[in-house]
């Protein structure tokens, strides 16, 4: 396969409700923000520029079918080859690597993918209705479908198997939302404490609504380059572009009904879930013993399609210790419980230990006070951008959005593009982007890499 | 003695979505047409209603166990491996699954409290949504629970015995059956 770069990107400002631009236009906002911080127009671009990407996840928030060719009919890039891709959540994530695929397998030199959802033209809880209708409509939807419900059930299973707690989630929303407070493209800017997070109404048992992401309108974009390409795109900007590199993507699957989840046997766990870097005999042992109290995996605590999306993008990236070796994280946290579940998944602690880890101080940014008084230095900040959490959650624009905001971070160029060098993650040579689907169906990671 | 507090008095008007009918709207009676970017956007309503004719296929049984008060699970015949949804087909050999009966006693796996919801499940909330588990079946079954205090919420109700309720008048759906403390 050959070197996929990704060059640039741009994002809408994530918010409520957009009423003063239909999508394509929101689209074209962050299309436009792109072309400008390479230097380009968009004629220029349009010679340059190979095909497409879309991503949207739901044709009931649309209510348009083939939306993706009315934005890139407004882009004014018709007559290239495009296609819409969908995987719910991960919808995001899975344009990033269909964009990665076109440039690595020698089709395009030159990927343009852009996402988008507007949200506000249903109210809330007509928007839970469509979201959940991403559940079975047998079997799930039927009983009450809510993805908040979901996603509960789960916490009340973590707590279980594990003893973590609310409050230890809490720190999750106010990392997330304090971060945010220095991003520019947030949805919300809040500073919070436990008490505000836990006092917040209860959604449902035991996430509140600071807990949950909100709903959103937005749209976000990336340029993607092979060498070739990323020749033409400095020619015709007439500079040096700096080096971001794609080295590594991963996907992985699970059952669509989280009841189906398979409790697997500890023996299968080693052979297929294990990452290489938790294969020490410390590791085996403190799993056997979660075995021996009852553990299952993935089970509903664990999101196995998190795990195999890790492990096959750190395999290609040449990652050992992701806690170590990756310099930030932005993940898919649509809820402060899936945030820790992911840690998890991830690799940056063990199964079990999310909890503990959120309240370390491990995740958290340097340089920012979040009042509250954490035992551990910064190791990985997770999230520095806010994520979904604070953010906003356009579906089709989020992972997009992170995989933005990744390149900004390791281009350095955080302070241009939020206005303060707050969230700007101490040289950041190496990052990972997550993207999710439903109650873990669909995952997605891609590593990104500043080229020296 | 406790001091008695009156009921808070509404200071807001509830927010509803019927609009109402508007015919025209102002616009620039001159040529001058560069005040148009300002513009406010129009914004209408768009009804969307549809029913869907939906066949439960293959799983069709598991709905006429039920509204037999019969609950059904599928196991494949040579692994033993038991599904407690319906599913026509085996995720590891990949062969025909066939229906058992079971008692539809287990216990709560995992569960929670939804206060708020989807628009269909609004006017039920507070519901409690719980995972069930059966002894010999290797996955678990979505269902309401009922017979707990939703106010009460403990994930000590994880683990508690539960036994099937099913409806008297079928709506053939998941939820005619039902869950509640065996004890």
């Amino acid at each position: 396969m050959r070197p996929v770069y990704a060059v640039s990107g741009g994002v809408s400002k994530f918010t409520k409700a957009r009423p003063d631009k239909t999508f394509p236009a929101i689209v074209k906002e962050a299309y436009d923000y792109a072309l400008a911080d390479l230097g380009l127009e968009h004629p220029q671009f349009f010679e340059i520029v190979d095909g497409t990407v879309c991503s949207y996840f739901s044709d009931h928030f649309a209510r348009q079918l083939m939306a993706g060719i009315m934005v890139q009919d407004y882009l004014g890039l018709c007559p290239k080859p495009s296609h819409r891709v969908e995987g719910g959540g991960a919808t995001g994530g899975i344009c990033f690597q269909e964009g990665y695929k076109a440039i690595a397998s020698g089709y395009m030199d030159v990927c343009l993918c852009y996402g988008f959802e507007t949200m506000s033209h249903v109210n809330t809880w007509k928007g839970n209705e469509f979201i959940a209708l991403a559940s079975d409509v047998s079997f799930d939807y039927p009983v009450g479908g809510f993805y908040s419900g979901y996603y509960a059930m789960m916490v009340t299973r973590h707590m279980k198997e594990f003893g973590t707690t609310p409050e230890q989630m809490a720190y999750v929303s106010i990392k997330n939302h304090m971060n945010a407070t220095f991003n520019p493209y947030a949805q919300k800017h809040m500073r919070l404490t436990v008490e505000d997070v836990r006092n917040a109404p209860m959604v449902a048992w035991p996430l509140t609504r600071l807990d949950i992401c909100v709903m959103s309108d937005g749209a976000a974009c990336t340029v993607l380059a092979s060498e070739e390409g990323l020749a033409k795109l400095e020619k015709a900007a007439g500079k040096r572009l700096p080096r971001v590199r794609v080295t590594g993507i991963g996907r992985g699957t699970d059952a669509m009904r989280m009841a189906d989840r398979p409790h697997q046997s500890f023996e299968q766990f080693l052979r297929y879930n294990l990452l290489p870097h938790e294969d020490t005999a410390e590791s085996r042992a403190y799993y056997r013993d979660l075995w021996d109290r009852g553990f299952r995996y993935p089970g509903v605590h664990s999101f196995r399609a998190g795990r195999m999306a890790s492990k096959e993008a750190y395999a290609r990236a040449g990652i050992y210790d992701p806690l170590h070796e990756l310099d930030f994280v932005e993940l898919h946290d649509a809820y402060t419980s899936s945030e820790i579940q992911t840690y998890e998944d991830m690799g940056l602690c063990r199964y079990g230990e999310g909890g503990p880890f959120a309240a370390s101080g491990k995740a958290f940014m340097p340089g920012v006070d979040y009042g509250l008084d954490l035992p551990e230095e910064p190791v990985c900040p997770v999230n520095p951008s806010g994520g979904l959490i604070a953010c906003g959650h356009p579906v089709g624009a989020t992972g997009l959005m992170q995989a933005v905001f990744a390149i900004w971070q390791l281009q350095g160029t955080i302070a241009k593009h939020f206005g303060n060098p707050t969230l700007q993650v101490p040289n950041a040579r190496r990052g990972a982007i997550h993207s999710h689907a439903g109650t873990g169906t669909y995952v997605t990671v891609s590593i990104l890499e500043r080229e020296e | 003695m406790a001091e008695e507090t009156k009921p808070e008095l509404p200071t807001k008007m509830e927010e509803t979505e019927e609009g109402t009918v508007l015919f025209n709207v102002p616009f620039p009676t001159g040529k001058d047409l560069s005040g148009l970017k300002e513009m406010a956007p129009i914004i209408i309503k768009q009804p969307y209603h549809i029913e869907y004719i939906h066949s439960y296929g293959q799983d069709s049984p598991f709905f006429a166990g039920l509204a037999n008060g019969r609950f059904l699970v599928c196991r494949e015949p040579q692994t033993g491996y038991t599904y407690a949804n319906p599913r026509g087909h085996d995720m590891y050999t990949g062969r025909e699954t066939e229906w058992v009966e079971i008692p539809a006693e287990g216990r709560v796996h995992a569960f929670t409290v939804c206060h708020f919801g989807s628009e269909e499940f609004l006017p039920e909330c507070p519901f409690v949504l719980a995972l069930i588990e059966f002894e010999g079946v290797d996955t678990l079954f979505l269902g309401r629970l009922l017979g707990v205090d939703p106010a009460e919420a403990s994930v000590d109700w994880i683990g508690m015995k539960v036994k099937p309720r099913y409806r008297r008048l079928s709506k053939f759906k998941p939820t005619d059956v039902y869950f509640v403390p065996a004890e």
